[in-house]
């Protein structure tokens, strides 16, 4: 990359793969899971994070050093606070059905770990462009799974994608249904998205013996 | 009495934070390794949103809500402040924990002890704000229920980090394979567990929502048909009037 240094682009290609937050710091798992039932959901979810997180930590990073270290957890809730106040309007203004859809789970962006966490292990000690483009890593390495997740959930379970249809009509049988194929309820059910963590979890690992974890 | 019960038994079952709405996960993970700092953790959470739920419900119906300022005087009535609910909510909590943390050391010293260094982590934990937002989507309605709420979803938090924690501490003795070692097969096993909690969902019937709307309708209706009722007969008043 001609544009930023080897030491910046690390910042943004380390947490897609070798650091993912949700793979392998395990931040962030709450919204990750309960909203990955549509890749729609799931893809407005990632954006939102990404919008947060960015400009989150390049507000933190300027303000790190008049912050006194006792309220900086305050600081750091209002800050996220604010900018989540911002998605949720502009969400309710533009895309009320969806925003009813993701219910309180775009508040809950507010306690996401990966936000407080990239707050305090980055943006607190480093300038506003690294924090900047740490922000953006860490929530494209989210979105990543988030949106591989709402893939196959959505595919397996509803046999569409961003609501049209993929593998043909489930009612009149063309398709992939006319030779016996059944969507899988249980995959738009709450559990298959631990298990369909899980199974990410497990191919990331088996590719790379050395994110394996004792026990 | 009877739907203090319904809500208790539905906030620790049916409607697990952990295992049907996820809320606490990355705590839940994290702090589940052994059985003593889970039940540490689980404690705090219980007292926590048993404390900040009733506070939040509060503030909801006092001061965010459509209408909640009215009894400020008639001409507040028709602020709506709702867009700023997350970041009161959040304070709130945020300073209720720095409170709580401050009485229990003043008062008991071996509580903080236990509780220790979790406090602290709760402000942040997505289990308490997600109960005062849930709180507020499901209109809770009184300040009993939502301190019912409160205890009964913190109770369920607990159940389901003793349980993670307590198969945490056996899986250590048998052969997981090792990608999955860790966190891959905690991720698993709580999968199966929500499987196993949606069983409870029909402990429940939802059949006791529909007659609920179904009287708010016929309330809605007998209204309608008293209004056309008192308009007919003030148009007989009236008639019987030019009559005269």
């Amino acid at each position: 990359m001609g544009l930023l240094s080897k030491k910046d682009s690390k910042l943004i290609l380390d947490p897609l793969a070798d650091n993912n937050p949700i793979t392998i710091q395990v931040l962030g798992i709450c919204s990750a899971l309960a909203i990955t039932a549509q890749l729609k959901a799931s893809i407005v979810m990632a954006v939102s994070v990404l919008f947060v997180l960015g400009l989150g930590n390049v507000v933190i990073s300027l303000m790190r050093n008049i912050i006194p270290s006792k309220i900086r957890i305050i600081v750091q809730l209002v800050v996220v606070a604010a900018l989540v106040i911002v998605v949720d309007q502009v969400l309710k203004a533009y895309a009320y059905s969806l925003s009813k859809e993701l219910s309180v789970f775009i508040g809950l962006i507010i306690t996401n770990c990966i936000i407080m966490g990239r707050f305090e292990a980055f943006a607190l000690g480093n300038g506003p462009w690294r924090s900047f483009l740490d922000g953006i890593g860490n929530a494209l390495g989210y979105g990543v799974i988030l949106i591989i997740v709402g893939f196959f959930r959505e595919l397996l379970g509803s046999g569409t994608l961003l609501g049209f249809p993929v593998l043909g009509d489930p009612i009149e049988k063309t398709g992939l249904y006319s030779i016996g194929y059944e969507n899988n309820g249980f995959m738009l059910l709450s559990p298959m998205a631990l298990i369909v963590v899980g199974i990410i979890i497990w191919v990331q690992r088996s590719r790379n013996s050395a994110l394996i974890e004792e026990n | 009495m009877l739907e203090h019960t319904e809500l208790f038994f539905k906030s620790i079952f049916v409607d697990n934070m952990v295992f049907a709405t996820f809320l606490g996960m990355c705590s839940y993970l994290a702090v589940s390794k052994k059985v003593s700092t889970a039940v540490g953790l689980g404690a705090a959470v219980i007292f926590v949103l048993t404390v900040t739920v009733p506070m939040n419900w509060l503030l909801d119906q006092y001061i965010l809500r459509e209408g909640a300022l009215t009894w400020l005087g008639p001409e507040y009535a028709d602020y709506d402040l709702s867009f700023l609910s997350f970041i009161l909510f959040i304070a709130t909590i945020a300073t209720m924990v720095q409170l709580v943390e401050i009485v229990v050391e003043k008062f008991s010293p071996s509580l903080y002890n236990s509780l220790g260094i979790f406090l602290p982590l709760i402000a942040v934990n997505c289990a308490i704000l997600g109960g005062s937002l849930f709180m507020q989507s499901r209109d809770i309605e009184t300040l009993g229920l939502a301190l019912n709420y409160g205890f009964s979803s913190g109770i369920g938090w607990f159940l389901a980090i003793l349980a993670i924690a307590a198969i945490r501490e056996k899986i250590r003795y048998s052969n997981v394979p090792a990608p999955l070692r860790g966190l891959g097969i905690t991720f698993i096993i709580t999968g199966l567990m929500a499987i196993g909690f949606m069983s409870f969902g029909g402990m429940l019937t939802g059949g006791e929502e529909a007659p609920k709307e179904e009287s708010v309708q016929t309330a809605v209706l007998s209204e309608e048909i008293n209004n056309t009722t008192i308009e007919a007969t003030e148009a007989v008043v009236e008639a019987s009037e030019i009559n005269e």
